[in-house]
C-alpha cells in the first residue's frame, strides 16, 4: 500500500471559504441550540460577521497568486476580485434578507402549509420571527460561490456548484406571500438546475476522455491539464468541442443567457424579493467568474474558434431580454429579463480574449451587482396590505406619492440604461470597449442596438412614476427599517460612485486580470 | 509679436493698447454689479419688496450714475485714457481665451452717462407713472436688470462681453415689451422683438465666431491691432454680420419691423429701452468696431446705404402714423438711421454720430415721456387725431414737448440742430455723385421730419378740440413726473451745443477710434448747407403747420399712393410675410408632415415592431417546465453542432 501523499494547502488564501463554510454549519447549530426568540438576532450577526471577515481575509490576501489544495483552488487576481464583489454583494443581500421591519416577520416563513395571514403564519411572525433557516443556507450558498470563482478543475467547479446552487432552491421557495408562486419557480428553478447540472457533468466527462493519453500526463480534468491537452492530446478534437460546448451551456445556464434564460423570469418573479436580488447579483457574479476561468485559462489554446457561436448565444440574449422586457407588466419580470440582457453584455465582454476584457467583464459585474441589489430593495418598499405590489400599473403615480424613493428607483433605471454619470455607462464603456479592440464591432453594435430597446421599458417605469396621477391603488412606499435602508444606500452610492469616479475600481480590476493556471 | 506690428502699420489707427485699470477706476464693476444686484433682490424676495421696491430700483441707477460720473472725471486726467480691468478668466477652452473684464474709455464713458443718467431720470419718473400698477416691483427688476446688461453691454472688453450684454438687454427688452402680458398685442410684439432681434444676434454671434477663426482672438485690443492683415473678403463678410446684428438691435433696413410694435410696453420702456439706450447699441458696435469698418470702403457704403435708405423710410412711415408712440418710434428709426449714416462715413463723423446719439437720447426720452405724461392725462388715448388744444391744459408738458420738438427738427440753437446739421455736412462731404446721393438723402429726410413732428406737435397740444366723449379735464401729471420732463428738455435746449463743442475732442482719446480718413472738401460750401437745412426744415414745419392747424378728421381718410403705403409701413411687413413668414410656415408644414408620417412613421413602425416581437415571443414563455425544458434541450443541441461544425472547420 503506497503512502498516500497528503497535498499542502494554503489555508490563509482559502480561509474566506472556510469562514463561510464554518458559519454555514455553526448556523445549523444554532438553529439546534438557541432559543426561538434570539435565533434571528444570533444568524443575522454570525452571517454578517462571517461575510465581514471573509472579506477581510480577501483584502489580506489581496498579493496571493497561488494554486492550491492540490491543483484543486486557484487563489489569483480574478479569483480575489470575484471573491471580495461577492462577499460585498451577499453583505447588502444579507442586510435585505435580514429585514424585519418592513413586514413582521419577515419576507420568509419555515412552514410550507401555513398560509400567509392565517392565525399560525401570525404566530409564526410575532413570536418565532420567521424563518431563520435563511441564514445557513444563504452562508452556504455563499461559500459555493466563493469556490465556484476559485474552482481550478471542473469537478471543483461542479460540486461548488451544486453547493451554492442547492441552497438557493430551497431559498427561493420561502417566500412568506405567493406561496405557490414561490414554491412553483423553487420546484422549476431545481428540476431546470438539475437538467442543466447535468449538461456540464457530461461535458466534464467528455473532457476527461480528450486529455487521456498526452505523453507524460495523466489524464485529469484540472485546468492545466486541460490547457495542455487541447495542443497535445491524440484524441479526437470531437470530444474536445462537444464537452467545451456543454460545460459551457451548464455555465451559461447559471448566468441565464439565452435560450437557457427561460426559467429566470419565473424564477426571479417567485423567489422572495431578498433573494432574488441575491441571485440577480452573486450568481450572475459566480458564474460569469467560472466562465471567464474556463474560456482563459482551461480552453484558451482553442483560439477562441468558439466565439462566434458564443457571440450568437450574446446577441440572442440581448435581444430577448430586451424585446421581451418591452411588454412585461410585472416590475420583478421586467429586472428579471433585463438582468438577461445584462448577461449578453456581460458575454461580450467574456468574448474579449484580453486582459481588458476580464477586468471589463469584473467591474461590470460589480457595478451591477450594486444596482440590481438597490433596485430589488426597493421592490421590497413598494408595497400594500397584501405584500409587495409588483404590477407595473400599480406603480403609476408613485413620484407624487414616495418622490424620494421614485427617484432613487429612476436613477437606477437610468443606470441600467446606461446614462452617462452612472455606473451603468461606465460599465457598458469598459465591456465594449475591450471587444471593439478585439474586432468584435458586431457584437457591440447589437450591444448598444439592444440598450436602446431597453431603454424603452425602463422609461416607460419612470414616466409611469412620475407623469401619471396617482390612483386608488398606487400602493405607498413602506419606511425601510435600518437594514434595507443601509443596503439601498449602498447600492446607490455604488451606482452614482462608479458612474462619476470609476478609476480605482477599473484600476484595481485591471491588476487583477491576470489567471494563474 | 512682429507680425502684430506688421499689421498694425499697415491699418491705420495704429496698435490699440489699453492702461490697467487703478485707484477708483478698478471699481468700475460696481456699475454693472449695482443694478443687477438690485434685480436680483427685487426678483427675489416678490411681494415683500412690492412697498418699497421702486425707491431701490431707482437708487441702484441713481448711485451708478455718481460712480459713472465719478469715473468720468478720473478718467479725464489720464494720460491713456482706454482703461481695461479684467476681473477673471471667462472661457478657457482650447485655444480660446475669453477675458471677463471692462474697458472703460471716453467712448464707454458718454455712454455710461447716457445710460445711467438718462436711465436716472426715467426711473424716477415711472415711479409716479406705474404707481397704479400691480407688477410696478416687477417692472423696475426688469428695468434694473435692463440697465445691468446695458452697462455690460457698453463696458465689455471683448465681443463675447458685448454679446453677452447684447442678449442682456435683449431679454430685458422681451420682458419689458411684453410687460402687460394679458394683452395678445404686447405678448406678440414681445415676441415680433424677439425673432427679429434672434437673426440680427445671429448674425453678430456669427461674426464673432469668425472674430475667433480668423484672428484666434475676441479681445478687443487685440482684434483692432490685427484686422488690417486680414483679406478684404474676409473683412466685409465680418463687417456685413456685424451689421447685422446692429441692424436688428437698432431697428435698421431690413430688421426695423420690430421697434414700432415694441411701443406696446409702458412708455418708460419706450423712452429707456426703444428710444434712447438700447437701440442705440447697433450705433455703439459699429463705433466701436470702426477699426473693421474702416478697414473695407465697400463695408462702410453698406452701412451709410443702410442708414440713408432707414432714415427715409422712417420719415416717410412717420408721417402717416396716427398714434403718438409710433409716430416716436419711427421717428426713432429714422434718427438712428442718421446715425448709422454718421458712423457709416467714417473719420471724424464718428463723432458726430455718438453726438447726434447722446443729443437724441435726451430729446426722444423727453418726447416719450411728454408722450407718456399726455397719455397720463388723456385716459391712455394715443390717437393723436383724438388729442388737440392740450397746450392750455398741460402746460409743462407742452413746454418741455416744444423743446424735444424744436431739438429733434434741428431748428437753431436746439440740440438737434448741433448734432444733425453736421452729419448732413459730413454726408456731402464724401467723393462724386455719392456725395449728392446720401447729402440729399440727409437734406430730404430733415425736411420730412420738420414736417411729421411739426404734424404730431400741433395736432397733440393746439388746434381744437378733439378729444373722445369719457374726457372732461385733462390733467398736468404729478411733479414726480414732470421734473425729469423738465430736466431733460434743458438736456434738449443747451445740450447740443455743450456736445458738440465737447465730445468729438473728448472722443479721440478713445483707442483706436475715428482714424485717418482722407478728408475731401464738401461739393457745396458749409455755410450753403447750414442754410439750407434750416430752410427745409422751416420748409417742412410750416407745411404741417398750415395744415394741421385746424385740426385733422377724427377718422381715416382716403389717400394716394403714397400715404396708404406709408401707413402700412411702405408694405415691409407684407413683404417679410411674403418673402420669409409664408415659405417658413410652408416649410415648417412641409417638414412636420415629413417628421409625422416619415421619421415618425418609421419610429412607431420599429416601436410597434419590437412591441409585436415582444408579444409573440412572450407566447414561449408558458411557464411549463417541460416546454423550459424542450427549449434548453433545443439550445443544447445547437450549441453543440455549432461547436462541432466549429471544430470540422465549417464556421471558421
Amino acid at each position: 500500500m503506497t503512502e498516500l501523499k497528503l497535498p499542502s494547502i494554503d489555508y490563509a488564501a482559502i480561509a474566506p471559504i472556510l469562514i463561510m463554510l464554518g458559519v454555514a454549519l455553526l448556523g445549523v447549530l444554532v438553529e439546534a441550540f438557541v432559543p426561538r426568540r434570539r435565533r434571528h438576532l444570533v444568524q443575522l450577526s454570525l452571517s454578517l460577521l462571517a461575510v465581514l471577515a471573509a472579506l477581510v481575509m480577501v483584502v489580506l490576501s489581496a498579493d496571493a497568486r497561488l494554486v492550491t489544495a492540490g491543483g484543486a483552488l486557484a487563489v489569483d487576481g480574478p479569483t480575489l476580485f470575484l471573491q471580495g464583489t461577492i462577499l460585498v454583494l451577499a453583505a447588502m443581500a444579507l442586510l435585505l434578507i435580514g429585514e424585519r421591519s418592513v413586514e413582521r416577520g419577515g419576507a420568509f416563513v419555515a412552514q410550507a402549509a401555513v398560509t400567509a395571514e392565517s392565525a399560525d403564519d401570525r404566530q409564526q411572525a410575532e413570536g418565532r420571527n420567521g424563518a431563520t433557516e435563511v441564514y445557513p443556507l444563504t452562508s452556504f450558498a455563499i461559500g459555493g460561490m466563493l469556490i465556484f470563482v476559485a474552482a481550478n478543475d471542473l469537478l471543483t467547479m461542479f460540486i461548488a456548484l451544486e453547493v451554492f446552487s442547492l441552497p438557493l432552491y430551497l431559498l427561493c421557495a420561502l417566500a412568506r406571500r405567493r406561496r405557490l408562486l414561490s414554491q412553483e419557480a423553487a420546484m422549476k428553478y431545481f428540476l431546470l438546475g438539475a437538467y442543466a447540472s447535468a449538461f456540464f457533468l457530461f461535458g466534464v466527462a467528455l473532457v476527461y476522455g480528450f486529455t487521456a493519453g498526452i505523453p507524460g500526463r495523466s489524464a485529469g480534468v484540472d485546468f492545466a491539464t486541460v490547457h495542455a491537452a487541447v495542443n497535445e492530446s491524440p484524441s479526437s478534437e470531437v470530444l474536445l468541442f462537444a464537452g467545451m460546448a456543454l460545460i459551457a451551456i451548464g455555465l451559461l445556464f447559471k448566468a441565464a443567457a439565452a435560450p437557457f434564460h427561460v426559467w429566470t423570469p419565473d424564477v426571479y418573479q417567485g423567489a422572495p424579493t431578498p433573494v432574488t436580488g441575491f441571485m440577480a447579483a452573486c450568481t450572475k457574479v459566480a458564474a460569469f467568474g467560472a466562465l471567464l476561468r474556463v474560456f482563459h485559462v482551461a480552453f484558451d489554446q482553442a483560439a477562441w474558434d468558439f466565439t462566434p457561436v458564443l457571440g450568437v448565444v450574446a446577441v440572442l440574449t440581448m435581444l430577448i431580454g430586451a424585446v421581451l422586457a418591452v411588454t412585461q407588466t410585472d416590475i420583478k419580470r421586467l429586472l428579471a429579463y433585463s438582468s438577461i440582457a445584462n448577461a449578453g453584455y456581460l458575454l461580450v465582454g467574456v468574448l474579449a480574449p484580453t486582459g481588458a476584457g476580464v477586468s471589463g467583464t469584473m467591474f461590470y459585474l460589480a457595478a451591477y451587482g450594486f444596482s440590481v441589489l438597490a433596485a430589488f430593495a426597493v421592490v421590497t418598499l413598494v408595497r400594500d396590505a397584501d405584500g409587495e405590489a409588483t404590477h407595473l400599473s400599480r406603480w403609476a403615480g408613485l413620484g407624487r406619492r414616495s418622490p424620494f424613493y421614485a427617484g432613487v428607483f429612476t436613477f437606477i433605471l437610468l443606470a441600467f440604461a446606461g446614462i452617462p454619470l452612472t455606473s451603468g455607462f461606465m460599465s457598458k464603456f469598459a465591456v465594449f470597449g475591450p471587444a471593439l479592440e478585439s474586432g468584435h464591432a458586431w457584437l457591440v453594435v447589437a450591444g448598444v442596438l439592444t440598450s436602446m430597446v431597453l431603454a424603452f421599458p425602463y422609461l416607460r417605469v419612470v414616466v409611469m412614476m412620475w407623469l401619471s396621477e396617482p390612483g386608488e391603488t398606487t400602493p405607498t412606499v413602506a419606511v425601510p427599517g435600518g437594514l434595507t435602508a443601509t443596503a439601498l444606500m449602498i447600492g446607490v452610492a455604488a451606482t452614482l460612485i462608479l458612474g462619476v469616479l470609476p478609476a480605482p475600481l477599473l484600476d484595481l480590476a485591471t491588476d487583477a486580470a491576470a489567471f494563474v493556471r | 509679436m512682429d507680425e502684430i506690428l506688421t499689421y498694425a502699420q499697415a491699418e491705420p489707427a495704429g496698435t490699440v493698447t489699453y492702461a490697467a485699470a487703478d485707484g477708483l477706476l478698478s471699481s468700475v464693476w460696481l456699475l454693472v454689479a449695482i443694478p443687477l444686484a438690485s434685480a436680483a433682490i427685487l426678483l427675489l424676495l416678490g411681494r415683500r419688496a412690492d412697498r418699497w421696491g421702486h425707491w431701490l430700483g431707482v437708487a441702484a441707477i441713481g448711485a451708478a450714475f455718481v460712480l459713472g460720473l465719478t469715473s468720468f472725471f478720473q478718467l479725464r486726467g489720464l494720460e491713456n485714457k482706454s482703461v481695461e480691468l479684467s476681473l477673471w478668466d471667462f472661457i478657457t477652452v482650447g485655444d480660446l481665451r475669453v477675458d471677463f473684464g471692462l474697458l472703460f474709455d471716453p467712448l464707454a464713458a458718454v455712454f455710461v452717462l447716457l445710460i445711467t443718467g438718462v436711465g436716472f431720470l426715467i426711473h424716477l419718473y415711472a415711479v409716479e407713472y406705474m404707481a397704479h400698477d400691480e407688477g410696478r416691483r416687477r417692472f423696475f427688476a426688469y428695468f434694473n436688470l435692463f440697465v445691468a446688461a446695458m452697462l455690460l453691454l457698453v463696458l465689455g472688453n471683448n465681443y463675447v462681453m458685448l454679446y453677452f450684454g447684447w442678449e442682456g438687454v435683449g431679454l430685458a427688452s422681451y420682458l419689458l415689451i411684453s410687460f402687460w402680458y394679458g394683452r395678445p398685442s404686447a405678448a406678440t410684439a414681445g415676441k415680433k422683438a424677439f425673432l427679429m432681434n434672434r437673426v440680427g444676434d445671429a448674425g453678430l454671434a456669427i461674426g464673432i465666431f469668425i472674430l475667433f477663426a480668423t484672428l484666434g482672438t475676441t479681445q478687443y485690443d487685440e482684434v483692432f491691432s490685427s484686422v488690417g492683415g486680414l483679406a478684404s473678403g474676409t473683412v466685409l463678410v465680418l463687417g456685413l454680420l456685424l451689421l447685422l446684428g446692429a441692424a436688428g438691435k437698432s431697428g435698421q433696413f431690413p430688421l426695423q419691423a420690430w421697434l414700432p410694435d415694441a411701443m406696446e410696453g409702458p412708455t418708460p420702456v419706450s423712452a429707456l429701452i426703444h428710444a434712447a439706450t438700447m437701440v442705440t447699441a447697433g450705433v455703439y458696435l459699429i463705433a466701436r468696431s470702426n477699426p473693421i469698418f474702416s478697414a473695407n470702403e465697400t463695408l462702410q457704403l453698406v452701412v451709410v446705404s443702410v442708414g440713408a435708405l432707414t432714415l427715409l423710410m422712417g420719415c416717410v412711415i412717420g408721417a402717416a402714423k396716427d398714434d403718438i408712440k409710433r409716430v416716436l418710434a419711427w421717428s426713432t428709426v429714422s434718427q438712428i438711421g442718421y446715425m448709422f449714416l454718421g458712423v457709416g462715413l467714417g473719420g471724424a463723423a464718428y463723432a458726430l454720430a455718438i453726438v447726434h446719439l447722446l443729443a437724441h437720447g435726451f430729446f426722444k426720452a423727453n418726447m416719450f415721456l411728454g408722450a407718456g405724461s399726455v397719455m397720463h392725462g388723456m385716459n391712455d388715448q394715443v390717437d393723436i387725431r383724438r388729442f388737440g388744444g392740450l397746450s392750455k391744459y398741460m402746460k409743462i408738458t407742452w413746454i418741455t414737448f416744444m423743446m424735444g420738438w424744436l431739438a429733434i427738427i434741428g431748428m437753431f440753437p436746439f440740440s438737434g440742430f448741433f448734432s444733425k446739421e453736421p452729419i448732413i455736412v459730413a454726408a456731402f462731404e464724401r467723393e462724386g455723385w455719392t456725395a449728392w446721393l446720401f447729402g440729399g438723402a440727409a437734406l430730404l429726410g430733415a425736411g420730412l421730419t420738420a414736417f411729421y413732428m411739426t404734424r404730431l406737435f400741433v395736432l397733440t397740444f393746439h388746434g381744437p378740440k378733439r378729444w373722445t366723449e369719457d374726457i372732461e379735464h385733462p390733467h398736468e401729471s404729478p411733479k414726480l413726473m414732470t421734473i425729469p420732463l423738465i430736466l431733460l428738455a434743458i438736456g434738449s435746449v443747451g445740450a447740443g451745443f455743450l456736445l458738440a463743442t465737447s465730445v468729438p475732442d473728448w472722443l479721440t482719446a478713445t483707442a483706436g477710434l475715428g482714424g485717418e480718413h482722407a478728408e475731401h472738401a464738401a461739393v457745396l460750401p458749409h455755410w450753403l448747407l447750414t442754410t439750407l437745412s434750416l430752410v427745409v426744415t422751416v420748409l417742412g414745419a410750416g407745411l404741417a403747420w398750415a395744415l394741421f392747424r385746424n385740426g385733422t378728421a377724427t377718422a381715416p381718410q382716403p389717400a394716394g399712393v403714397l400715404v396708404t403705403a406709408a401707413r402700412r409701413n411702405l408694405y415691409t411687413d407684407a413683404f417679410n410675410e411674403v418673402v420669409f413668414e409664408k415659405p417658413g410656415i410652408f416649410l415648417t408644414r412641409a417638414l412636420v408632415f415629413l417628421d409625422n408620417r416619415g421619421v415618425d412613421g418609421l419610429v412607431n413602425g420599429l416601436a410597434a415592431g419590437v412591441g409585436g416581437g415582444s408579444g409573440r415571443l412572450r407566447r414561449w414563455q408558458t411557464g411549463f417546465v417541460r416546454s423550459y425544458a424542450t427549449s434548453i434541450l433545443t439550445g443544447a443541441l445547437l450549441v453543440v453542432a455549432a461547436f462541432l461544425a466549429v471544430q470540422a472547420g465549417w464556421l471558421a
